[in-house]
C-alpha cells in the first residue's frame, strides 16, 4: 500500500513496538521501552504522511490534534483506581476505528489499492473486511458495556433474563447469515447490516458476566481490538498493522489465560457468565452455623500488629474502592520504623484489572521490591506473624484447597490462614463476589476489623502513634 | 605516409568502436529486458500474493508477541495492557489514508472520526502508561 521507504519505516516501528513490550520485564526497562514505543509510532505516522496515499494534510491533523487532546485529557485525570474503566474505554475506541476503517474500505476502495472487478471486490477481501468489522464492532459494544459495568452505570452483576442463551444462538446464527449473504453479494449495505449485528452481539456477551470476572473480560477485549487490527492490516495490506495487532492480540490471551487460571475456570465459563449471582445470594445468609466470630477495633490492631515480627498484606478490590492504599502505606510506615517486617502479597485476580494492585500501591510509593506474587509469598506465609487482609476475601478462602464441594476448589489462593495471625479488614461479613462463605472468618487465630478500609488504617495509624 | 596509415588505422578503430558500442548497448537491453522480466516473475511468485505474505507476518509476529509477553512481570500487567492499547493505535495508519483524499465523501468522514479514536488511543495510552510506570520505584 506503501512507497519503499514507509516499508522500511513500517519495519523499524514494528521493531519498536516488540522492544517496547519487552522493556516491561521489569520496572528498571520499563520507562525507556515506554519511549521507544512512542517513538515507533511516531516514525510509523511520519513514514504515512510521506506517502502518495496521503495527499492533504488538513483533516488528518485535525484529527490528530482532536483525538491527542481528549487523549491527554482523559488520562492525565483518570485515577489509577479507574484504571480498568479506562483501558475498556480504549479498547472500545480501537473497535469502532476498525469498523470506520472497514467502513471506509467498503466505501473507497481504490483508496486502498483494494481492485474492484464487475463493481465486487475479490472474495479475499470481503472476508477480510468482514471479519475486520465484526471483530471490531463487538470489541466496540463489549468494552462500552465493560467500561459501563465497571464504572457503575450499569449494575456490575451479571445480567441474565430467560432463554439467553437461546437469544444469543439466535442472534449468533443471524451474524454467520448476514456473514454470508454479505461474502456472497457484497455492497455497503450488507456490510453495515453484517456490522450492527454484530454490535448487537457484542452487548449480548458481556451482558451476564459479573463484576471480579472483569479482568478476564477487560483482557479478552484486549485481545480482539488487537484482532481487528490484524483485520484492518490484511485488508488494507498492510504488515505494521498485522504485527502490531497479533502483539496485541497475544498479549490479551496470554493476560486471559493467566486470569482464567488464576481462579480455575475456563475461558468459556467466564465467557457465558452468570457467576456469583444468585449464589451470592444464597450464601449470604448460610454463615450463622459455623460459631463464633472474633471481631477486634484499631486499637487491637495496631496492639497486635505492632508486636509482630513480620506481616503479609493482602490488598483486594474493597482497598480500591476505599482509596486506602495511601493510608495502608504511612500504616506501614509506622510499622517498619518499630522494626516489623512487612511484605505485600498480590493474587493475580485481585481487583478489576491484571496487576490493579501493583499500580495501585506503587502510586502509594509502596517499593516494588516489597510487593510479592502468590506463589513467592505462600512458602513464607507459615512463618508470618500477621496476614493483614484488606479488603479481599475469595483469594484468601481455604476451602478452595480442602473443600471439593466449594465453587471455587481448585482456585490457587493466598495461604492466610498457615500465618500464626489473620486479620480481615472488611465492611460486614458478606460473602465475596463468588457467593462463598470464607471459614477463616470463623477460625480461633482470626480477628474481623470491620469498617471501610481507608478508616480502619486510619485509625490503626492514630492508635499506634 | 606514416601519418595516413595512423589516420586509417584510427578510423578503423573509431568504427570499430561504434560497432561495438552498438552490440553493447543492444546486449544491455537484453539484460534489461531479462531483469525485468525475471523481477517480474519474482514479484508474481512472492510479493503478487498479498493474502500469502500477510500470514506469515502474522504467523511470526504470534509467536514473537507470545514470547515476549510472557516474559512481562506481573506487576507490569496494568501498563502492558495500557502500552498495548495505545499500539493498537496503530490503526491510525490506515485511518490516515481514508481521511486524506482531496475529494470529499463518505469515507473522508468515517476516516477523520477513524484518525480521532486511533490518537485518543494512542496519546491517552501513552500518557497513562508513563504515569503508572513513573510510580514502580525501588525506594
Amino acid at each position: 500500500m506503501s512507497g519503499d521507504i514507509a516499508s522500511y519505516a513500517y519495519l523499524l516501528a514494528a521493531i519498536c513496538f516488540i522492544f517496547s513490550i519487552r522493556g516491561l520485564s521489569s520496572p528498571e526497562t520499563a520507562r525507556m521501552g515506554n519511549l521507544i514505543g512512542v517513538a515507533g509510532m511516531t516514525i510509523a505516522v511520519v513514514a504515512t504522511l510521506a506517502t502518495p496515499e496521503v495527499p492533504t494534510y488538513g483533516l488528518v491533523f485535525a484529527g490528530i490534534i482532536v483525538g491527542g487532546v481528549i487523549g491527554a485529557f482523559i488520562s492525565l485525570r483518570a485515577k489509577f483506581t479507574q484504571l480498568p474503566q479506562l483501558v475498556a474505554l480504549f479498547n472500545s475506541f480501537v473497535g469502532l476505528a476498525a469498523v470506520f476503517i472497514a467502513g471506509g474500505a467498503m466505501h473507497a476502495p481504490s483508496l486502498y489499492g483494494i481492485e474492484v472487478v464487475g463493481g465486487t471486490m475479490g472474495m479475499v477481501d470481503l472476508i477480510e473486511i468482514m471479519l475486520s468489522t465484526v471483530i471490531g464492532a463487538i470489541t466496540f459494544t463489549g468494552s462500552v458495556l465493560a467500561w459501563a459495568k465497571l464504572e457503575g452505570k450499569v449494575p456490575g452483576t451479571p445480567i441474565t433474563f430467560p432463554a439467553q442463551s437461546a437469544v444469543n444462538g439466535f442472534i449468533a446464527l443471524f451474524l454467520v447469515m448476514a456473514g454470508f449473504l454479505f461474502l456472497g453479494f457484497g455492497g455497503e449495505s450488507l456490510f453495515w447490516a453484517v456490522t450492527i449485528v454484530a454490535l448487537v452481539w457484542g452487548v449480548m456477551v458481556v451482558l451476564p458476566i459479573g463484576g471480579a470476572d472483569m479482568p478476564v473480560v477487560i483482557a479478552v477485549l484486549n485481545s480482539l481490538s488487537g484482532w481487528a487490527s490484524v483485520g484492518i492490516g490484511f485488508a488494507l495490506n498492510n504488515p505494521l498493522m498485522i504485527v502490531t495487532g497479533a502483539l496485541v492480540g497475544a498479549s490479551g490471551i496470554i493476560l486471559s489465560y493467566i486470569m482464567c487460571a488464576a481462579m480455575n475456570r475456563s475461558l468459556l465459563s467466564v465467557m457465558l457468565g452468570g457467576f456469583g449471582g444468585e449464589q451470592a445470594a444464597a450464601g449470604a445468609g448460610a454463615g450463622a452455623a459455623h460459631g463464633l466470630v472474633k471481631s477486634g477495633n484499631a486499637d487491637d490492631a495496631a496492639f497486635l500488629l505492632k508486636n509482630a515480627g513480620s506481616v503479609v498484606i493482602v490488598p483486594g478490590y474493597g482497598m480500591a474502592v476505599a482509596q486506602a492504599q495511601h493510608a495502608l502505606r504511612e500504616m506501614v510506615d509506622l510499622l517498619e520504623a518499630q522494626g516489623v517486617k512487612v511484605r505485600y502479597a498480590i493474587h493475580p485476580v485481585a481487583g478489576r484489572m491484571p496487576g490493579h494492585m501493583n499500580v495501585l500501591l506503587a502510586e502509594a510509593n509502596v517499593s516494588y521490591d516489597k510487593v510479592f506474587e502468590m506463589e513467592a509469598i505462600n512458602r513464607d506465609l507459615p512463618n508470618t506473624d500477621v496476614a493483614f487482609v484488606i479488603g479481599a476475601n475469595d483469594i484468601t478462602n481455604p476451602a478452595a484447597r480442602t473443600d471439593p464441594s466449594s465453587p471455587i476448589f481448585g482456585m490457587p489462593v493466598i495461604d492466610v490462614d498457615k500465618a500464626r495471625m489473620c486479620m480481615f479488614v472488611k465492611r460486614s461479613m458478606a460473602s465475596g463476589y463468588a457467593g462463598v462463605e470464607n471459614p477463616l472468618f470463623y477460625n480461633d487465630n482470626t480477628m474481623m476489623i470491620f469498617g471501610d478500609a481507608k478508616a480502619v488504617c486510619e485509625n490503626v495509624i492514630r492508635a499506634m502513634g | 605516409m606514416a601519418t595516413d596509415t595512423i589516420a586509417q588505422d584510427a578510423a578503423t578503430f573509431a568504427r570499430e568502436m561504434g560497432r561495438l558500442a552498438v552490440e553493447a548497448e543492444q546486449l544491455a537491453g537484453q539484460a534489461f529486458d531479462i531483469a525485468n522480466r525475471t523481477s517480474q516473475t519474482a514479484v508474481h511468485s512472492t510479493g503478487a500474493d498479498p493474502l500469502l505474505f500477510g500470514l506469515t507476518v502474522f504467523a511470526l509476529a504470534a509467536f514473537v508477541g507470545y514470547y515476549v509477553v510472557l516474559k512481562v512481570t506481573p506487576a507490569l500487567h496494568a501498563p502492558l495492557m495500557s502500552v498495548t492499547n495505545a499500539i493498537s493505535g496503530i490503526v491510525i495508519v490506515g485511518a490516515m489514508v481514508a481521511a486524506a483524499p482531496a475529494l470529499f465523501g463518505a469515507s473522508k468522514i468515517m476516516g477523520f472520526i477513524a484518525v480521532v479514536l486511533a490518537s485518543i488511543n494512542i496519546f491517552g495510552g501513552y500518557i497513562i502508561t508513563q504515569r503508572m510506570l513513573q510510580k514502580f520505584r525501588k525506594r
